[in-house]
């Protein structure tokens, strides 16, 4: 039998906003437990919460991106449950008449067609705390609570059962995190717990319309763990059904170091959440107004920017998705475009060296020591032969290394490429006069030591020689010799 | 004590044949702040004096169970500093109000109890906004007094603390949740007091202990700090000795608060100006529906002889109809205990309050610190909202009562096209002997049937002493105003106390 996986998401965001969502506690990852709240956020008695403006304007941008129907009234909720990181009792949230609704999001994979995945909902909701149970600090029979993160603003973002492969999971996990970086709302961190993925899996026969038994997924801190969660589960499933078994309706969980997934181990409730509108917030107002001001300021969205780059600057459809990926490499490269006359070389040099650079140093563009203006120098430099492309990669490095620019190490060092034919005679004759052995096999057929003769100059000038001209000279030597 | 200033009168007491203390005895359980803050200005008495005899008569009259923290030090220190502010003339508004605080208002360094064994030791980390503004005019806050349980009761019975006995019949019920408040002021173991009032928590011990009592329009008085028993329909309100003392108080407290977003962004009147004004060619309306049988034959007469007043004063008297007021009950006790049972999730005894070390896991310790620490009647409302809430039965119940809400809120909204106010019995009768009704909630119930409509509707009303039954207890009587006219019925209530003679 062939089956079909049928997958739904809902993906946590924890929002950059400064402040938390019902309070002015601070938002900041890391701090000491404990030690950013108030008696809001700890839900002491008689506090009210008050909604942080900016998590509406957050939460309108994901919306206009995705393109969602924006509720002109939503209603904030409550969701009961009873958790000691859970301070009031309650998570104040959303249920009836969400944010938004309808939206999607385009995914493609394997350079297929691209698909859109629908988008059920987007709500805004506070996080909870963080319990602990078993670390090292925390003894036999307790428990302790970390309240840092009550109030932190988070949108759930809760999918249409759309995906029919892993693959397609991760390619819309990527573009997510891709569109939240854009716009500046989520850092879209899955380690740290910024981005969070909860997956719904079932499968079916091929060409069956009814689902069959979903499982829940849980506890994947990676795209690539979502992607190998998902297929463990598709294969789990496949073979329970094959050996005749039917798939329990339960809470899995990732076990990332054993790879394999587990049943979670705490009592599992049938949870009534008895939702019920907030009477300590009103209704969230939108207005086409307000809507408008967002969209104006919205960021260029990372399929747009694709396709602008590929016409702006003629670059092919590969390096524009690679450019593109992270807002801030594409703005590096742009600036680096926009100084220079060969885009494809800027292209190259930002996809090479610059990515690769970053990768080994473990470093973040924006806080990247070598600017565009450097690079684009470094690229003008070779475009106008003034160095070759070995000795502009060289110098890249020592620009990195000591921060100078790339004009003062050409000059210190000496590394203007020799391009003066005269020049170069001499050290072809040089070269030449000392290796006659070589020359005469070279005559005598054995072409292949003109790559041989080259080494040999380029070792004399350091590198410096013009790699054209010395090819052009010594061919022309040699064939004189010839004669 | 010897007084170097005038003084009012002087006794010699003596004892064992001996003259031992000169004592100033102040002549004032029948003043109001207003009366009194003549002779604080005249410099004819001192705060500290009036603060030393209402923590005497605290003392004296402790049976009552009015308070359940007395703040006698700092409340002499409190005295002292707003006497030399006097001296100075820098003094607030308020200065030398000696104010009883309902104790589900938060006061920073101060228990709340809330009248539970959950929170008998929760000490606040923050006052509530009432509180900042009050204290910013001077006030002098002289303890926390008694209440039913999270203000779910109408007896004051159902208080962990003992229960508040009525100052005018030691036998009785003050009425509740806000009855210690009641008590108090009746019994003049303070000048005013803060109340709540989420289905007549103010109005009807007000009524009980024949004392002013208003419930502001929602969202007139910032709820941040008064911890909540139903979100949507609590309000703080003051109980006083007066009607211009209610208005003085109002004064204060209301206004929009940044830091409740309920609260209402409308502009704060003038209501010292309601007070002494004339009634003649207001519309009063009179609901049928709140005259109708249960209402004790007593009660009936005396509202009557005060309907007459109004006539006789010039207003126009209009019978009216609430046709849904029946079903008010009903829907407040679902809308309420659903709130509250959301509301009531946060004492479990994690990170504040009673704990029960019993518990041998995380369920075990809810399970017991929730059952150990909440009474019967809040424990019967949490299960009353959790059931109204659970899947099945949201729709059935939760939201029903929120249509029955929006029809009585129309009610309301179309006779008030006829009507600058109403007039109303505030409960159907006057104070019950204590234990009369404990075991019988649902008739408990009915006590709030004329006021719960209001929390409903969110409007104002206030409860004003009207005459007194046979047994000589104290009738109220209830005037509902539109929304955020607080002023009218201040008028009308003003008028009544300074001309009305039995
Ligand atoms: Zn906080």
């Amino acid at each position: 039998m062939i089956y079909e996986p049928v997958i739904g998401l809902e993906v946590h965001i924890q929002l950059l906003t400064e402040s938390k969502i019902f309070c002015s506690c601070s938002t900041r990852f890391g701090a000491e437990p404990n030690s950013q709240v108030c008696p809001v956020c700890l839900g002491m008695p008689g506090v009210l919460p008050v909604l942080n403006k900016k998590v509406v304007e957050y939460a309108l941008k994901l919306a206009i991106a995705t393109n969602s129907k924006i509720n002109h009234r939503s209603i904030i909720a409550r969701k009961n449950y009873f958790y000691p990181d859970l301070p009031k009792g309650y998570q104040i949230s959303q249920y009836e008449e969400p944010f938004c609704e309808f939206g999607s999001i385009e995914i493609q994979v394997d350079g297929r067609e691209s698909r859109k995945i629908g988008l059920t909902r987007i709500h805004m909701e506070e996080d909870a705390g963080k319990s602990m149970h078993s670390e090292s600090y925390v003894s036999e029979n307790e428990s302790l609570v970390d309240v840092n993160r009550c109030g932190v603003p988070l949108l759930e973002i809760v999918s249409e059962p759309d995906f029919r492969s892993s693959k397609e999971v991760s390619a819309y996990l990527t573009r997510l995190r891709q569109i939240v970086r854009y716009l500046g709302i989520c850092d879209g961190n899955m380690e740290e717990g910024s981005l969070r993925c909860d997956a719904n899996i079932s499968i079916r026969p091929q060409g069956q319309k009814e689902l069959g038994v979903k499982t829940e997924l849980k506890n994947m801190n990676s795209i690539s763990a979502v992607e190998k969660a998902l297929d463990y589960e598709i294969k789990r499933q496949i073979a329970v059904l094959d050996d005749g078994g039917i798939i329990q309706q339960q809470t899995l969980l990732w076990n990332a170091n054993k790879n394999i997934v587990e049943p979670m181990r705490s009592k599992e409730y049938a949870h009534d959440y008895r939702y019920f509108p907030e009477p300590d917030l009103l209704p969230i107002v939108i207005t086409e107004e307000w809507i408008e001001q967002i969209r104006a300021k919205m960021p260029e969205l990372p399929l747009v920017k694709k396709q602008r780059f590929m016409s702006e600057y003629q670059i092919p459809e590969y390096d524009a998705i690679v450019l593109t990926d992270d807002p801030s490499v594409a703005d590096y490269f742009e600036s680096v475009a926009k100084k220079v006359k060969d885009k494809k070389a800027a292209s190259n040099w930002v996809m090479g060296e610059v990515l690769r650079a970053l990768k080994e140093i473990n470093c973040d563009i924006k806080e990247f020591s070598l600017t565009p203006d450097s690079l684009a120098e470094i690229i003008q430099l070779v475009e106008e032969d003034k160095i070759n492309l070995k000795i502009g990669k060289k110098v890249f490095e020592e620009c990195l290394s000591t921060g100078a620019s790339p004009s003062k190490i050409i000059k210190e060092k000496g590394l203007v490429q020799i391009s003066d034919k005269s020049e170069i005679y001499a050290i072809v004759d040089d070269i030449l006069t000392k290796n006659p052995e070589e020359v005469n096999l070279y005559l005598q057929g054995k072409e292949k030591l003109l790559g041989f003769f080259v080494g040999q100059i380029m070792r004399e000038t350091q590198g410096k020689a013009n790699p054209k001209t010395v090819n052009e000279v010594l061919k022309q030597k040699l064939n004189d010799r010839k004669n | 004590m010897s007084v170097n200033r005038t003084p009012l009168i002087y006794i010699n007491n003596v004892y064992f044949g001996k003259e031992v203390e000169k004592e100033k005895v102040l002549n004032i359980s029948d003043l109001d702040y207003t009366s009194i803050k003549k002779k604080l200005t005249d410099r004819d008495i001192s705060c500290r004096e009036l603060t030393e005899y209402y923590i005497k008569n605290i003392e004296r009259k402790k049976d009552l169970n009015a308070f359940i923290s007395v703040f006698s030090d700092t409340a002499l220190e409190q005295a002292q500093k707003i006497d030399r502010k006097i001296e100075q003339g820098t003094a607030g508004s308020l200065a030398g109000l000696v104010l009883g605080v309902k104790d589900l208002l938060v006061i920073q360094g101060r228990k709340t109890t809330c009248g539970s064994k959950i929170l008998s030791n929760f000490v606040s980390p923050y006052s509530a906004t009432v509180i900042k503004k009050l204290e910013a005019e001077d006030v002098i806050f002289i303890g926390k007094t008694n209440m039913d349980e999270f203000a779910m009761g109408s007896s004051n019975e159902n208080s962990f603390f003992k229960p508040v006995k009525n100052p005018h019949d030691a036998t009785r019920v003050p009425g509740g949740s806000s009855g210690g408040s009641a008590t108090a002021v009746g019994g003049d173991l303070c000048m005013a007091a803060l109340g709540t009032d989420t289905g007549g928590s103010i109005r009807q011990p007000a009524s009980f202990c024949g004392v002013v009592g208003l419930k502001p329009t929602y969202g007139r008085v910032s709820r941040f700090g008064l911890v909540a028993y139903a979100s949507s329909l609590d309000q703080i309100g003051p109980v006083t000795k007066s009607v211009s003392d209610t208005a003085l108080l109002l004064q204060v407290i209301s206004g929009h608060d940044e830091r409740d977003s309920t609260s209402a962004n409308k502009g704060v009147p003038d209501f010292n100006g309601s007070i002494n004004q004339n009634i003649k060619g207001l519309r009063i309306g009179l609901p049928k529906e709140y005259f109708s049988e249960g209402l004790e034959p007593d009660v009936a007469e005396a509202i009557s002889l005060a309907v007459d007043f109004f006539k006789r004063n010039g207003a126009e008297i209009k019978q009216v109809s609430l046709p849904h007021t029946e079903y008010a009950i009903a829907a407040y006790y679902i809308i309420a205990t659903a709130e509250a049972s959301a509301n009531l999730a946060r004492y479990d005894g994690v990170r504040y309050g009673f704990r029960d070390e019993s518990a041998v896991n995380l369920e075990d310790m809810y399970v017991k610190s929730r059952t150990k620490g909440f009474g019967s009647e809040v424990k019967r409302r949490i299960m009353l909202g959790t059931f109204v809430l659970s899947s099945g039965y949201y729709d059935a119940y939760y939201l029903k009562a929120q249509k029955v809400r929006s029809l009585i809120r129309n009610d309301f909204e179309s006779v008030f096209k006829s009507v600058d106010c109403l007039v109303t019995p505030t409960s159907p009768t006057t104070a019950f002997r204590l234990n009369e009704k404990v075991d019988d909630p649902l008739t408990m119930y009915l006590s709030d049937v004329f006021t719960v409509s209001l929390n409903l509707a969110g409007l104002p009303g206030i409860s004003i002493p009207c005459g007194s039954d046979s047994n000589g207890l104290p009738v109220g009587l209830q005037l509902i105003g539109k929304p955020f006219d607080e002023a009218t019925i201040l008028t009308v209530a003003d008028f009544f106390e300074k001309h009305f003679v039995e």
